[in-house]
């Protein structure tokens, strides 16, 4: 396959960035998109050019490292799946791909096509987890009756991997779509309802610290997930928050 | 409660709740309007009960007045921190294959709404006010159905009606929903409201449509 990328190029994070198109050849429909771009970068550097900066890790979808705004959509093409599950296939001869960062205010780019998304963690840290007394006597997770159905809807939940593609997706930039899933695994659980209260308030106030747009249910975040996260999720967090509210 | 409403969360849940109040007005308010297609002694019945009833005058409107300020200025308040938040803009953005157009343009809809509830008051809301409590006029139960019918006879008023009620459908079909998902409603429950909520967005705008025309052609 012949490609033209136009790939969005920034030296660091102060610097202005822009695009930069790239003319590439001899590429499989088997490669992975992120394997294009090795080639790319391969290239680049027999050229004694720098390469492109872009994210990635695990390669199978699941460490949510990988981002790219791909052709418009967040990891590309194709739904349910990461940037680095995306396949030329998906892509034609002759293609022009625009190839550009995930972007949000909270989401800072780095450098090329690496943004700064801590903020997801500092969310998670203000209330992401719960407090087990692990001093030897740990009881059982499955010792715990738990409904079947609360059980799957908490795993669906968490299977976010928090890669982004929700706020990058999202017109308003909002990251309610990930704080949704992160409240919900743990408030459909035993183990979570104690600190019920304090983590939705935690997360949801770190979220609007973090300048996240606002939610106005377009539903583009749930299209886009990889990991199909219910727009349920929100629609929960948003009870879990009215009630913690009261109850304060 | 007081943090509640200052997190983003408690914005649109207000933002829900105003949204709520406003399409049950505006059923109450069709459901008036319909009647004088087929009765004008009920339309000038109806409408001096609601021009005249204390509770109606100096309490319900009032109150309806502040929700639709509260609504235009909440939703142009969260457009301002939503673009703030997403002030970067994509070469390339296909906004369409993932969210309706409805749903990404409802400032715009807004804004149109806006511009005819301008009108609206100028029209109605402003001469009846001047009427009763400026100019003190005697009470005529049955000038109601005439002044309604004279404003319609200028084609271009019946127009720009009509256009602002297409958009304020498209508002409302996203808005429907929207504000149940806002309150906390699960999708699946939205979904099952989801004929309503067409039946509403569409029947009502298009209800009022044909009342202004209906009275273009029969006056």
């Amino acid at each position: 396959m012949k490609l033209t990328l136009k790939i969005w190029r920034q030296k660091n994070a102060e610097s202005k960035g822009g695009i930069v198109n790239y003319d590439i050849d001899e590429i499989s429909p088997d490669m992975s998109f992120l394997e294009m771009l090795d080639v790319l970068n391969a290239d680049l550097i027999s050229k004694d050019e720098e390469p492109v900066s872009f994210d990635h890790d695990c390669r199978e979808g699941i460490c949510g490292s990988c981002s790219l705004f791909i052709n418009g959509q967040a990891h590309g093409p194709d739904r349910r799946i990461t940037t680095c599950q995306l396949h030329m296939r998906k892509f034609k001869d002759g293609d022009t791909i625009y190839i550009e960062p995930f972007r949000a205010k909270a989401f800072p780019v780095i450098k090329d096509l690496v943004v700064d998304r801590s903020a997801f963690d500092r969310i998670q840290q203000s209330g992401g987890y719960i407090s087990v007394n692990t001093s030897g006597n740990t009881q059982d997770a499955n010792s715990i009756p738990i409904n079947k159905d609360d059980a799957d809807t908490a795993f669906d939940a968490a299977t976010c991997i928090g890669c982004g593609a929700c706020v990058a997706t999202c017109k308003n930039s909002s990251a309610m779509l990930f704080v949704g899933a992160k409240v919900s695994q743990y408030s459909l659980l035993p183990q979570g309802k104690t600190e019920a209260s304090r983590r939705v308030i935690n997360m949801v106030n770190q979220m609007d610290l973090e300048g996240f747009g606002n939610c106005s249910n377009t539903g583009a975040c749930e299209v886009e997930c990889p990991k199909g996260i219910s727009l349920d999720n929100i629609a929960r967090m948003n009870r879990e928050l009215m009630k913690a509210s009261v109850k304060k | 409660m007081q943090n509640f409403i200052s997190t983003s969360i408690g914005k649109k849940v207000a933002m829900a709740i105003s949204a709520i109040f406003l399409m049950v007005f505006l059923l109450q308010h069709f459901l008036i309007n319909i009647t004088s297609v087929f009765s004008e002694d009920l339309f000038n019945m109806l409408s001096h009960f609601m021009g005249t009833n204390p509770l109606v005058q100096f309490i319900l409107q009032p109150i309806l007045i502040a929700g639709v300020i509260f609504h235009f200025v909440m939703g142009f308040y969260l457009e301002i921190q939503n673009r703030r938040a997403s002030k970067y803009e994509y070469f390339k953005e296909r906004g369409g294959a993932n969210s309706t157009w409805m749903s990404r343009n409802m400032i715009w809809s807004g804004l149109v709404i806006l511009s005819f509830l301008v009108l609206h008051f100028i029209d109605f809301w402003f001469p009846e006010m001047n009427y009763k409590y400026i100019e003190f006029k005697p009470e005529d139960p049955n000038r109601y159905y005439e002044e309604l019918v004279h404003k319609f006879e200028d084609i271009r008023r019946v127009i720009f009606y009509c256009i602002s009620f297409i958009l304020l459908s498209l508002h409302l079909l996203h808005g429907f929903s929207s504000s149940l998902k806002s309150m906390g409603a699960n999708k699946s429950y939205a979904t099952s409201v989801k004929n309503l909520s067409v039946i509403y967005s569409i029947g009502v705008p298009l209800g009022f449509c044909f009342i202004a025309i209906f009275h273009h052609l029969t006056h």
